[in-house]
Parts: C-alpha cells; sequence; structure tokens
C-alpha cells in the first residue's frame, strides 16, 4: 500500500527528536485524531540551519513528517515557505488517498514552525493562506454533537 | 518465518481439512440437486452426510436446520434480515450491543431505513451485556434479539445462555453471532437455547467462502438469496460441497480438539498479556481479565503511540496483529468496540491485538515480548505527546491501570 520511499522513511526516519537549540517550533494535529507534527528549526540568517520532528501518528505521519524535514533542511524561509503538500508527497513517489491528510499535516507544521519564528522575532513573514483542508478536529466535534 | 498472531482475523487451513476437501473439487463434482443421475446423487448423498456432521457438532435436534452460507457475514445478514422481514407483522423492534460485528450492525441500519427500530444496548468497561439490560429493553414491538456469544476485537464472552432464557421468557427470537467462538468455547446450541447461529469455516482453520446459519425448526425466516430450491428452498444457489466438507472437517477437529486448545491458548494469552504488562509501562488491556475472556485474544492499548505505526513496525519484524486505530482501518474514526466500551479516541488509535492459536508456541510469544518493548520505546521517543507526558504538560490516561501491578 505504501511506496518503497515511504517505506524508506517510515523505517529509517531523518532528523528525529526534539532540536535542544530550536529557535522556532510548531506543532499541529489532534490527538483525537490520531496525528500530532511536531516540528522543530534552528533558524540563523534567514536559513533553516537545522530541523527535527516528532510525531504521533500512522506509517504515513512519520514518513511525511521526515520527508517534509529533509526538503526545508538547508533553506531559506522564503523556499521553506513555498513547499506544498504536494511536493512532500511527490518526493515520497506518492501516499494513498486516505493518507493524503498527513502530507498536509507535514506542510502545516512547517508553516507552524516558521510562524512560531516570526512571532519570537518579529522578524515579518508572508505566510501563506491557511487552505481549507479537511479538518479532523471539526468533524468529531460536530459528530459529537449531532450524537448529543 | 511470520509470526502469525491475527487468528481472530483469520486463520490457517490445516491438511487434513484440505485433504477432506479434494475429492469434492475431482471426483464428486455432481450438483447436489441434479438427483435424477448418479452424479448428483452422489453429490447429494455426500452432502446430507456433511450436514448431520455439522449438526452433530454445533448440538443441533436435526441436520435440516443447518442452513450453508458463503460466509459468517452472509448468516449474520440472513438472520437479522431475513427474521425482520418475515416477522414484521408481529412487531418492528430488534435489540442488538453497540460492539457487534459489522455484518450485524450494517444489517439493522439497513433495517431502520425499513421502518424498523434497533435498540443497541450500552456495554460495561470491558464490553460485557447484562440479561438485565437486555429484558429492560423489550418492549411490546421486539421480534428479534441478537447478541454476539464472544467479542472479535477485545474477547468478551457474552451470557448467551441467560440472555437466551429472557428471549425465551418473553417468546422473542435470539440469535448469536458465534464466529468467534467456535474453537474458543464449547458450543451447543441446545444447551445454550439459542433460535439461530451464524459460524464461519475460516475462523477455525477451516477455508474461505463458506459458513453457516442454524435455524431451528419453526423459526420464521425469509430468504435473503432467491432462486433455485437449494437448502430446502430457503437459500438459493448450487451447494459449495468442497467448502461445505472443508467446513465440516474443521469443525469436527474443532470440536474433538477443544479442551487441549483451550488450555494451550489460555496459556499462550496468559504469558504474552503478563509479558506485556511486566515490560511495558502505560498500557491498558481492552477487554476482561477474567474468565469472561476469550482463550485466544490479547487487546492493549499503548499510550502515546498510534497502532498502524506498531503494526507497520512489527510487519518490519515479521509479527502479524492487527489494530483498531482509525488509520489501520481507513476511517476517521477508531474501532467503535473500543470507544463502547470507554476508551478515549487517543488511546483507541494506540490499540493492538494479537490473537493466537493451538498452533503458536512459546518461542513466538517469547520474540514478540522481547520486539514488542523495542517497538514502544522507539515510537514513544518519537512522539510528541510522550514528551508532553515527560515534561509534565500531559496526564496519563492509562496510569490507573498500571496500580497495583
Amino acid at each position: 500500500m505504501y511506496s518503497e520511499k515511504v517505506m524508506d522513511h517510515f523505517e529509517n526516519p531523518r532528523n528525529v527528536g526534539k532540536l535542544d537549540d530550536a529557535n522556532a517550533i510548531g506543532e499541529v494535529g489532534n490527538a483525537v485524531c490520531g496525528d500530532i507534527m511536531k516540528i522543530y528549526m534552528k533558524i540563523e540568517n534567514g536559513i533553516i540551519e537545522d530541523v527535527s520532528f516528532k510525531t504521533f501518528g500512522c506509517g504515513a505521519a512519520i514518513a511525511t513528517s521526515s520527508m517534509a524535514t529533509e526538503l526545508v533542511k538547508g533553506k531559506t524561509i522564503e523556499e521553506a515557505l513555498k513547499l506544498t503538500n504536494k511536493a512532500v508527497m511527490e518526493a515520497l513517489d506518492g501516499l494513498p488517498p486516505a493518507k493524503v491528510h498527513c502530507s498536509v499535516l507535514a506542510e502545516e507544521a512547517i508553516h507552524a514552525a516558521l510562524k512560531d519564528y516570526s512571532e519570537k522575532t518579529g522578524i515579518e513573514i508572508d505566510l501563506p493562506e491557511t487552505k481549507q483542508k479537511f479538518d479532523c478536529a471539526s468533524f468529531h466535534k460536530a459528530q459529537s454533537e449531532t450524537d448529543a | 518465518m511470520a509470526v502469525y498472531l491475527d487468528n481472530n482475523a483469520t486463520t490457517s487451513i490445516k491438511p487434513e481439512v484440505c485433504d477432506a476437501m479434494m475429492p469434492y473439487l475431482t471426483d464428486i463434482w455432481g450438483n447436489a440437486s441434479s438427483v435424477f443421475y448418479s452424479v448428483g446423487q452422489k453429490a447429494e448423498s455426500e452432502l446430507q452426510k456433511l450436514r448431520e456432521s455439522v449438526a452433530k457438532n454445533i448440538g443441533a435436534k436435526n441436520a435440516n436446520e443447518i442452513y450453508f452460507t458463503a460466509s459468517g457475514c452472509e448468516a449474520d445478514n440472513w438472520a437479522i434480515k431475513g427474521f425482520a422481514f418475515a416477522n414484521k407483522r408481529k412487531g418492528n423492534h430488534i435489540i442488538t450491543t453497540k460492539i457487534e460485528h459489522h455484518a450485524i450492525l450494517g444489517a439493522c441500519e439497513f433495517l431502520e431505513k425499513h421502518g424498523f427500530n434497533v435498540t443497541y444496548l450500552d456495554v460495561d468497561e470491558v464490553g460485557y451485556v447484562t440479561p438485565e439490560a437486555v429484558e429492560a429493553a423489550i418492549t411490546d414491538n421486539t421480534i428479534l434479539i441478537s447478541v454476539m456469544t464472544a467479542n472479535n476485537e477485545i474477547g468478551t464472552i457474552e451470557p448467551i445462555k441467560e440472555i437466551a432464557e429472557v428471549a425465551k421468557k418473553h417468546k422473542i427470537t435470539f440469535h448469536t453471532d458465534a464466529v468467534q467462538a467456535i474453537g474458543h468455547i464449547k458450543i451447543d446450541v441446545s444447551e445454550l437455547g439459542v433460535d439461530m447461529l451464524s459460524l464461519s469455516a475460516h475462523k477455525f482453520h477451516g477455508p474461505k467462502g463458506v459458513g453457516m446459519l442454524y435455524i431451528k425448526n419453526g423459526t420464521r425466516i425469509d430468504n435473503l438469496i432467491h432462486g433455485g430450491g437449494q437448502e430446502r428452498g430457503k437459500r438459493a444457489a448450487t451447494e459449495n460441497l468442497a467448502g461445505i466438507a472443508g467446513l465440516s472437517k474443521a469443525l469436527d477437529i474443532a470440536v474433538s480438539d477443544i479442551d487441549k486448545n483451550i488450555a494451550h491458548m489460555k496459556k499462550m494469552r496468559d504469558k504474552l498479556i503478563t509479558g506485556l504488562r511486566d515490560r511495558i509501562d502505560y498500557i491498558k488491556l481492552n477487554g476482561p481479565d477474567d474468565e469472561r475472556r476469550l482463550c485466544n485474544n490479547v487487546n492493549f492499548s499503548y499510550e502515546f503511540v498510534e497502532g498502524e505505526a506498531i503494526l507497520m513496525r512489527l510487519n518490519m519484524k515479521d509479527i502479524c496483529a492487527s489494530s483498531g486505530s482509525a488509520c489501520a482501518s481507513g476511517s476517521l474514526d477508531p474501532s467503535h468496540v473500543l470507544l463502547a466500551i470507554g476508551v478515549p479516541h487517543e488511546i483507541a488509535h494506540g490499540s493492538i491485538r494479537f490473537s493466537v492459536s493451538e498452533d503458536t508456541t512459546d518461542e513466538e510469544i517469547d520474540y514478540v515480548l522481547d520486539v514488542m518493548p523495542k517497538i514502544i520505546d522507539g515510537l514513544r521517543a518519537m512522539s510528541p505527546m510522550y514528551e508532553a507526558f515527560e515534561d509534565g504538560k500531559l496526564e496519563s490516561f492509562t496510569k490507573k491501570y498500571m496500580e497495583g501491578r
């Protein structure tokens, strides 16, 4: 069901763990939905010098986190902002339809870390508008309301 | 070689079962309904013998109460829909539980679109349904009660005999889905007092594609499959003689070896449960921790990690298991059974079921006990939830299940 690249990034995830000298941290997702991604970055002179991740989630969530960190490592903030979920998917040779949201989460986690950096440093970053994606948390909220 | 611990999903075909099927794929290929020539007559007389053997092995009084189907799923669908439509003049209310297999739940949801009302009973924190709760749900319109003999995910054995007594007292028909029970619990339909019972051959080392519905004589039921006059006109389709022979042989073995098998499976199950508890913190056993647990089922939630990732890591070590996480099932919600016993979503996502068989060895359990803690440690090391827990920012849900151990 998964491509060889996804399996490789799941079996040997790159850049795992907490980055102790991170100056930008982004966390997205929701435990209720089954995936949380946390990205740590060390940014200097507009360049992402180092990056790492921690992810609670399925195989695809771990693989997309790993690939997303690889794709932004050593890049400028502007370049990282251009990273799309589609690019993460392509780099992994695709994802099953039910797992596309994992790549969306990876894109959002990168953006969240950059937003955190902007807020901490006052450096203005032109964050792209959040695309309206499927949102598991609001699905569950709506669900619990209709169940009640 | 793979360590196969997913026997609640399916089982391997025993060589004796395969041997018993072969004659019906070679020499005895006639149509059991074509009784005007010897080729068909031979098939028909073989079918009758197989039916009698199955009847005897489940304690049915008559062989004509055995109806072969193409699956346990079909047997469940037939019992629910066939009975409901045949008896709708008597009432339109059905009682079942929240932890049934989707074959039952799906059939009930379908009936709700066709004028029937269904009560889905709550279960307790280990998945147990009480006869009192069943009785309290009965109304003047209740025509059918369906409660599974044992749950496929968390292994809860339900009080079927007592529920059957309640049903009998109120003159309501009682069906039980015994798909997971055969080979794991002694089943005698007469002693249990059930009116209908479903089973599926591939759950007890028989072939896939064949199941059975026991229908006690005198039970009114409509056809699910219309067509020819097979199965006393109640279930059309040319009989799958090879499959039926496989079911019959597998049942024969399961019934004759049951005491020995249960003892072995319980030993393997308990070794796994105790071993996992000793080696891994922050886990919760789902389902009963006593005699009400199916002899082959082990289901734990591992906090701070997700089930599909665990399954994939297990697969890297050649261990086959299953998960109740939403990701593993391809849906948005984790297992309906885990949610019904009150396991929160985030904990349900991290659940893994191991199900042993009579062929499971001590060495296989030892191997799993060696591998599993490393997998959980590895995934927790990359889990932001575990980090939050270690930093004191997140309370553990499973902590209370570790106390006193």
